[in-house]
């Protein structure tokens, strides 16, 4: 089994806020982050992809192919966007790394045909990720 | 759904490797440089990753702000701007290379209530970085 990584960086603007909690219950749990104006990041994304290599071309997937997919389904849903009100995935949860990491592997594990999704990591900045290892979480 | 979440601190301190097991002649010989009496200091990164289900109401593993606060207490003000081998009593008597620094940062950190501590990990340098679950057999210490 060979894994192979691929990196993307997309920006965009998010907000903490739980309906179901009061005023300052959001302010306590959520600071700085219940902002109502929101704020944003320079998100950076780890795809891992595992799998054996095909002897024919030396790949495990084509890097063209993740690529296209990554940025079908992540940067032309995410990049340069308020992540509450106009990516409808994230609808309803609130847009932590963790649920957005999450989002993100259901998005891809059913697009990549060559190899299996092994792991999605998400860089909020430099002194945060979330990984994500899908529903069986085997590794 | 599997989610970990990491975070990353820093701290500076200074440290000899030295092992009272050896004789100085062998402790030289192991340890080269980092042998020197004096000492010498690191600016060392943690990673701290934990697991757990993500609370849907807030849509976290855990409260950062937690956490910060308890690495905070636990680590960095114990272990910031210190001589490792004089100022924290675990490495009075053991050697503190990387690979214990990273296992006694662990069994601290272990008892964090919000979430699984599943691995330290832990750079000396931008070239040298060790990892640990809390599964090695800890009598080999």
């Amino acid at each position: 089994m060979v894994y192979l990584t691929r990196k993307i960086e997309f920006s965009a603007a998010h907000l903490y806020h739980n309906p179901a909690f009061s005023p300052e219950e959001n302010r306590r749990i959520f600071g700085k982050c219940n902002n109502p104006n929101g704020h944003g990041h320079n998100y950076v994304l780890e795809v891992t992809v595992g799998g054996e290599t095909d002897p024919a071309t030396g790949m495990v997937i084509d890097l063209n192919e993740l690529k296209q997919i990554m940025e079908d389904e992540v940067m032309r849903r995410m990049d340069h966007r308020f992540l509450n009100y106009e990516v409808p995935e994230l609808a309803g949860q609130i847009p932590t790394c963790e649920n957005i990491a999450a989002v993100i592997w259901r998005l891809l594990e059913p697009k990549i045909h060559h190899g299996k999704l092994a792991r999605v990591r998400l860089w909020e900045n430099p002194e945060l990720y979330v990984d994500c290892y899908g529903e069986d979480g085997a590794r | 759904m599997r989610v970990e979440l990491t975070r990353r601190y820093s701290f500076a301190a200074s440290h000899r490797l030295h092992s009272l097991q050896l004789s100085d002649e062998e402790n030289l010989r192991i340890y080269g440089k980092c042998n020197n009496p004096y000492g010498h200091g690191h600016n060392y990164f943690i990673e701290v990753t934990l697991s757990g289900p993500v609370e849907p109401s807030t849509g976290m593993i855990a409260d950062l702000g937690e956490l910060d606060q308890f690495v905070a207490r636990e680590v960095i003000e114990p272990f910031d701007h210190t001589y490792l081998n004089k100022d924290v009593p675990a490495f009075r008597e053991r050697v503190p290379t990387t690979e214990n620094l990273c296992i006694e940062i662990f069994d601290r950190l272990k008892a964090f209530p919000g979430a699984r501590l599943v691995r330290i990990r832990l750079e000396e340098t931008g070239r040298n970085s060790f990892e640990y679950t809390g599964q090695s057999d800890r009598s080999l210490r």
